[in-house]
């Protein structure tokens, strides 16, 4: 039962995955204009952009070029980057580590702070914990993440000169930007937890476990607690996509060499193969990540389980 | 001479709301004599499940005792910490709830949910906590309990829930089990066997309380009877007396509604009125809204509790007539 | 209190069933409901009031040009002449706050206005029609939603060029796919309801019953999802204009005032903050408001 609905997915994720190969494939070549002499710009002259047109197969219809750019790409070969003329496979290899890194840091924070606090909140509602850390998820969820990182950069950077302005020479660089980045999803967490928990604690199981004689840290950790994360859980697995959003942001404000900012590059320099490599990585990852979300639910309820 | 299991005295919960104190439970006495059932029956609101809840320790914020004594076995309790509480509570008290889906915790298998009642009175290894899960499950009925004991609560039907949580209860052997509502989310043939499972368990030495708003239950089941109406004691008798001479008219009337279904007559008898809100109880008695013999005296003053044949308690002034209505 | 997109989509997909069964509460009552009960929601509301009525009277509130430049006083710190600073071109932040805050309200409401009625009508053409056109539809939906809403936003303006109307044209293609899905979820509802039985032996064209029967259903839900893309719009327009890939100079919106600003965070931070600090007052007046309407419109928490 459970295998058929994985295959299912897996087979939707896929089409999914076709779907957005082809969309960001069209959607860059609906740009006018030949493309290699945008890149050359005032050195471009007729010979050397036809030579170089037919040398790059830009010249062939489109569905023969999206045909050629499969294949490679399923051989590993996404192209040379017209702005950075390097091949475009070793650029994101090198910058997926540093968003990858980020991106961990930064889902740890959410996460760990997140929960925690989500607990604390709804175990001491309505007083002074509870306010202070809903105040902190408002603002989480109310800042745009470069306001949260040039904020986190302005104070802990440079006037306190606690932790690195940029880069990433050391871990400690990659503290403020995950901390700019994960604070979004930190705060979800938070309140969700805070909510889910609040309404776990009146369910009548709760009673049950009470008067079995149950302490409320008993409570609290082996009932409430393993049916309130249910839906959290969930929701974490989601936020890789929006995760993967801020990575663009943060990465330009702290300097980091990423993904996200090889993507910036890739627009303003109008590099069609670097841009269309990352846009590509970016959307697996969130396929991928919605798809262990699914997976995850049906796995940790066992109500659905039984039906898949 | 009945040894007393559980003795009540006065008891009183009070909720502060934004509009004002109310007391589902006020001034409530009730006694349990050592292997007897009695039962507690009132329509829904009427502050029985509240006095369950109130001797168990179960209250939820901001609900809170504020006066009267419990006792159990001659042990004074309602002035224990939370912590000496919690050491009776499915040990020496159990409780069973109305709605055993939802009572049982989703996400864990129920032969863990028992497993947790032992080992949190008992010391004793995993192995012996799943042998007394299986023994307690093979009393209370409950049909292949091996295959059982691995499964979720969602996979068993309404009656084996209900033995579940029974099985739960009775697990440490508590002198004590509360049955609030036990059968009425069940169908009436589950009904059956669950009661039976009660007076069983009666036999074997456990005293039970049973609370209802279904009269057909409390009459199988119970030696002796107390009706509730808005959180007071308004009678109380054993069994028999109370269904052959009801004296209040609450109870009358109660009895008057079921009755006028059996017989098959033209209209459906019911007590006029609702239940009143606890905020704005009648001075005087709190029945007097909708009560058809009330008189002035009834309307000003709260009545006591009154014996008017050994055994059976009246609150009310009128109970010096006679007769059926 | 601002809530997750999975619960709020929940709570959203309970709305029809309220509206559907009739319940007699006029929505001049739900609204006098949220107004006793919801204080944030009011004062957000009143919030959203007034930035319209600031952007509107602009010329009238500052005695500056929004353009007016006057290079002697460049990066001043706020001071009396001018409250919130100057910025690199000598002109007054406030004054392109409230000029901008036109921009930032408009690419706030155009496009989720646009993303509204697009998303409402493939919703509830895919929920109700079903078969091909549900599955197309929605392939398209998850496509859309299988990139993170900054890089598809990127990408789409990157094919269409900049400017404010390719900026607007974005934010709706960004915003529709999430309107389709709940719409849909509440197409599928509402298609088994009685009354659209009824309509359907009687012989009411499929498009009719879409039309009158089953959109109107859908308006408590259209208004809160309206008003909770709006802060996503306005949040993704400033990110993109942040990157200098959205609005571009000389118009002013407050996430280009902010890129422009960012050079200069470490002499004149209130260039950056003054605008962000704008941006999130914004985001969470529109926020507050569209959780207070959900919360009003929520038929499990009216039982309460």
């Amino acid at each position: 039962m459970m295998k058929r609905n994985l295959a299912r997915r897996l087979l939707q994720a896929l089409i999914v995955l076709v779907g957005v190969t082809l969309l960001i494939f069209v959607m860059l070549r609906i740009v006018p204009g030949n493309p290699i002499e945008t890149m050359m710009g005032e050195h471009a002259n007729a010979e050397t952009v036809a030579r170089m047109t037919a040398e790059m197969g830009l010249d062939q219809p489109l569905h023969i070029q999206f045909f050629r750019y499969i294949s490679s790409a399923v051989r590993g070969d996404f192209g040379t980057s017209y702005s950075l003329g390097k091949p475009v496979s070793r650029l994101i290899g090198s910058a997926f580590v540093n968003t990858f890194i980020l991106a961990l840091f930064a889902a740890a924070f959410a996460w760990i702070a997140g929960i925690s606090c989500g607990i604390i909140s709804a175990v001491k509602k309505n007083r002074l914990p509870d306010r202070l850390f809903m105040g902190f998820s408002l603002l989480g969820i109310s800042l745009p993440v470069f306001m949260a990182a040039m904020f986190l950069q302005y104070v802990f950077a440079y006037q306190l000169k606690w932790l690195p302005i940029s880069g990433t020479d050391s871990w400690t660089g990659f503290i403020l930007p995950a901390v700019a980045l994960g604070w979004n999803s930190a705060g979800q967490v938070a309140q969700m937890t805070r909510t889910t928990l609040l309404e776990t604690l009146q369910e009548d199981y709760i009673d049950t476990a009470r008067a079995k004689g149950m302490g409320p840290f008993g409570v609290l950790v082996r009932h409430a607690l393993r049916n309130a994360m249910l839906p959290v859980l969930t929701m974490m697995a989601i936020q890789f996509s929006g995760l993967l959003s801020g990575a663009v942001i943060t990465e330009t404000v702290f300097s980091i060499n990423g993904v996200g900012r090889l993507m910036v590059q890739a627009i303003s320099g109008r590099d069609i193969p670097l841009l269309q490599a990352t846009s590509l990585l970016a959307t697996t990852v969130v396929i991928l990540g919605n798809l262990l979300a699914d997976c995850l639910y049906s796995v940790l309820d066992p109500r659905i389980r039984k039906e898949g | 001479m009945n040894e007393k299991m559980l003795e009540v005295r006065g008891l009183t919960v009070c909720i502060p709301t934004e509009k004002g104190v109310i007391r589902p439970v006020n001034d409530v006495s009730l006694e349990i004599p050592a292997g007897s059932i009695v039962g507690i029956v009132g329509e829904s609101g009427c502050g029985k499940s509240m006095t369950a809840r109130a001797v168990m320790g179960l209250l939820r914020h901001p609900a809170k005792v504020t006066g009267g004594s419990v006792s159990l076995c001659g042990r004074e309790i309602t002035s224990l910490a939370e912590k000496e509480y919690r050491k009776l509570c499915g040990n020496e008290i159990s409780i069973i709830f109305q709605e055993p889906m939802t009572s049982l915790n989703p996400v864990m298998r129920t032969g863990r949910q028992v497993e947790e009642a032992i080992r949190l009175h008992t010391a004793c290894s995993r192995e012996e906590a799943k042998a007394k899960t299986l023994e307690i499950f093979r009393k209370v009925e409950i049909p292949e309990p091996e295959g059982r004991y691995n499964c979720y609560p969602h996979q068993l039907s309404g009656g084996l829930r209900q033995r579940v949580m029974i099985a739960m209860a009775m697990v440490c052997r508590p002198k004590l089990l509360i049955a609030d509502e036990p059968t009425t989310a069940l169908d009436v043939t589950v009904e059956a066997q669950i009661l039976k499972l009660l007076e069983k368990l009666r036999d074997e030495g456990t005293s039970v309380l049973v609370i209802s708003h279904n009269l057909g239950v409390i009459a199988k089941l119970c030696d002796y009877v107390y009706v509730m109406y808005a959180g007071r004691i308004v009678e109380q008798a054993e069994t028999e007396t109370l269904f052959s001479r009801p004296a209040h008219p609450y109870t009358r009337g109660l009895f008057r509604s079921v009755t006028s279904l059996r017989e098959g007559s033209e209209t459906l008898e019911t007590i006029p009125g609702v239940v009143p809100n606890l905020l704005r109880l009648p001075a005087g008695c709190s029945f007097s809204l909708r009560c058809g013999q009330c008189g002035e005296n009834c309307r000003q003053k709260m009545p006591e509790l009154i014996e008017t044949e050994p055994g059976h308690k009246v609150r009310c002034f009128l109970t010096g007539k006679e007769g059926t209505e | 209190m601002l809530r997750t997109k999975k619960k709020q989509a929940e709570q959203i997909t309970d709305l029809l069933l309220q509206s559907q069964i009739g319940e007699e509460e006029t929505f001049r009552d739900l609204m006098r409901r949220m107004a006793r009960e919801n204080k944030t929601a009011v004062i957000s509301f009143a919030l959203i009031v007034i930035i319209i009525l600031a952007a509107i009277l602009a010329p009238l509130l500052t005695p500056y040009e929004e353009n007016e430049m006057d290079l002697l006083h460049r990066l001043a710190a706020p001071s009396a002449d001018h409250l919130l600073g100057t910025d690199e071109g000598g002109r007054d932040v406030l004054t392109r706050l409230l000029y901008g805050a036109r921009v930032s309200l408009l690419i706030g409401v155009a496009p989720a206005l646009l993303s509204l009625i697009l998303g409402a009508v493939l919703g509830v053409a895919a929920g109700y029609k079903g078969g091909l056109a549900d599955a197309v539809i929605m392939r398209i939906a998850d496509v859309t939603l299988a990139f993170p809403s900054m890089l598809l936003a990127m990408v789409i303006m990157y094919a269409l060029g900049g400017g404010i109307l390719n900026v607007f044209l974005t934010l709706t293609l960004v915003n529709w796919a999430n309107v389709a899905r709940v719409v849909r979820a509440q197409t599928l509802k509402l298609k088994n309801c009685e009354f659209v039985e009824a309509a359907r032996v009687i012989g009411v064209s499929r498009d009719r019953i879409m039309r009158r029967h089953i959109l109107p259903n859908c308006l408590p839900t259209l208004l809160v999802l309206f008003t909770l893309n709006i802060p996503a719009s306005i949040l993704t327009e400033s990110s993109l204009s942040f990157l200098g890939l959205g609005i571009q100079p000389p118009n002013a919106s407050w996430g280009l005032m902010i890129n422009t600003g960012r050079q200069y965070l470490y002499n004149a931070p209130w260039l950056c903050f003054a605008p962000g600090a704008a941006i999130m007052l914004i985001v969470l007046a529109f926020n507050f408001l569209g959780n207070g309407l959900l919360d009003v419109l929520d038929p499990r928490m009216k039982k309460q």
